[in-house]
């Protein structure tokens, strides 16, 4: 049966301080409770529960924290996955899934977001072992698996990159140097890192501005991950490396846009509402594409790849587009 | 060790994906490719490949000079192929109104004080600072995405260059 709390549930955030067996802590909020043990995360909600391979729910809960919720829906998979509010954020069973709802087996609860970050992040480092990076590809990173085993804190700590107006601009978001601990990633070695030649009139330095961006994502240490390079307003270019699988399915409410900048990824997109496939998407370079504001999607780059996702960060959109006040799709041709 | 190829695209060279129809629309994909529209522009005409309600990248196919253009806000371009000069200009007075939206072109260069000029290959994104006068020279022909606002040169031929069948 579902059930609706209009109001942010207040219930107590109870972090278990006694570790089970295996050495994790166990987290509740709200009516929900999660427990994990070696393989998998449990997630108990009113009469039932559910569960996920734990690797694949710790890089899904890397996205959503990491993201503070990120645009729409970030489903970890095809039932359990958290809407955005901007402010609220709803947790949910079967929200998006046809047969849940049918039967009436979805269950949601509304939650102050910084209260659900709270709990999302304790757990995260709880149950995130020594040796393991959900950011990371996992060609790059160890296992997930086990009893607990030492912690990874610092790489769960990486700030989301932002740029105001653009990259290496005075006052704004630095560059990417080894120095400072990105080097080119293992399979963008042959990225031309050269930069490009600026002459700025005395007077102009810092007007006059440019700066090698494919080399700037060549050393993203991240994957499936977007930082914002440039701004038009609320036109935000959001540059991204891609490998392996999207640890979620991303539930659009807005339009956003994809330009794919080398090499492949291929998209799964579904339904939003009730996940009934839509269609593939094949992005090869130089291809651009729009994913409308009705579907969810899931990208699989077989070799680290450079995407650029394009938003439009405009606050009122998600209202005008659940009021149908415009289209899902952008353009009408 | 080694062995990653990383692919780029180019005017010379690209391959296009595309939308595999299960239960939709392909139209509503607005699937194109930055290459191959560049390849039957004209150029230097902005050919909307992606629009976000006001917003718009386009598809630009860089050959010689370009007229010159100034803006109200700051826009960007990115080289996918090719090497782009960017020449950029302080106008003496404000060309553009205060909040007109999109790249505006010029009659001719304005008067003002030059401000410099960037060299751009793929990958390089360049600032077109709100206010400034700015041209682009290109000896061959290149292709670059700029990020900007739709406006009155920009040119939407959706159903030329984008997907229409499943
Ligand atoms: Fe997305």
């Amino acid at each position: 049966m579902a059930t609706q709390t209009m109001s942010p549930s207040k219930a107590a955030i109870i972090a278990n301080p006694v570790a089970n067996p295996l050495g994790y802590q166990t987290f509740a909020i709200g009516s929900f409770r999660f427990e994990r043990d070696q393989y998998f995360a449990h997630i108990h909600y009113p009469g039932n529960q559910h569960i996920m391979p734990v690797d694949a729910f710790l890089r899904a809960l890397m996205r959503d924290v990491g993201w503070g919720f990120f645009y729409g829906t970030v489903n970890f998979d095809h039932v359990f996955g958290t809407l955005n509010h901007y402010g609220t954020v709803e947790m949910f069973i079967g929200m998006f899934n046809d047969a849940f709802r049918k039967a009436h087996r979805d269950f949601v609860e509304n939650f102050d977001s910084p209260d659900l970050r709270k709990v999302f992040e304790a757990m995260l480092d709880d149950w995130t072992n020594e040796g393991f990076d959900p950011y990371a590809a996992p060609d790059e990173t160890g296992l997930a698996y086990g009893r607990k085993h030492g912690s990874n804190t610092k790489a769960l700590k990486r700030q989301r990159m932002v740029a105001t107006r653009m990259v290496g601009l005075p006052g704004d978001l630095g560059y990417r140097t080894d120095i400072d601990g990105y080097p080119v990633n293992r399979q963008f070695t042959d990225v031309p890192q050269d930069l490009p030649e600026i002459h700025a009139a005395p007077g102009f330095e810092g007007q006059v501005h440019a700066f090698n961006m494919f080399a700037y994502v060549s050393r993203s240490d991240v994957t499936w991950n977007p930082s914002v390079v440039s701004c038009v307003h609320d036109s935000q270019f959001c540059a991204t490396t891609e490998e392996h699988a999207l640890p979620i399915m991303h539930g659009n409410d807005r339009v956003e846009w994809f330009i794919q900048a080398t090499d492949e990824i291929i998209w799964d997109v579904d339904d939003k509402n009730t996940g009934a496939p839509r269609a593939k998407v094949t992005m090869k370079a130089g291809d651009v594409a729009a994913m409308p504001a009705d579907i969810r999607h899931k990208g699989y780059s077989p070799k680290r790849s450079m995407l650029i996702v394009w938003e439009n960060n405009d606050a009122a959109l998600p209202r005008m587009y659940s009021r149908g006040e415009l289209k899902p799709h952008p353009v009408e041709f | 060790m080694g062995g990653y190829h990383t692919v780029f695209g180019s005017l010379d060279h690209y391959e296009k994906g595309g939308v595999q129809v299960i239960d939709a629309d392909p139209k509503h994909y607005c699937f194109s490719n930055c290459f191959e529209v560049a390849s039957k522009s004209k150029p230097y005409e902005k050919v909307a490949v992606g629009k976000n309600l006001k917003y718009v990248i386009e598809a630009i196919r860089a050959e010689g000079d370009s007229p010159w253009y100034s803006n109200a806000h700051d826009e960007a371009v990115l080289v996918m192929d090719g090497e782009i000069e960017v020449h950029l200009l302080q106008p003496d007075e404000p060309l553009v109104p205060e909040g007109k939206e999109g790249s505006v072109q010029l009659d001719a260069e304005p008067k003002g004080t030059k401000m410099g000029w960037v060299k751009a290959r793929r990958g390089h994104m360049t600032l077109l600072p709100k206010g400034a006068a700015y041209q682009f020279r290109s000896a061959k022909p290149g292709v670059m995405l700029q990020q900007t606002i739709l406006g009155d040169f920009t040119i939407q031929r959706w159903n030329e260059i984008c997907q229409t069948q499943g």
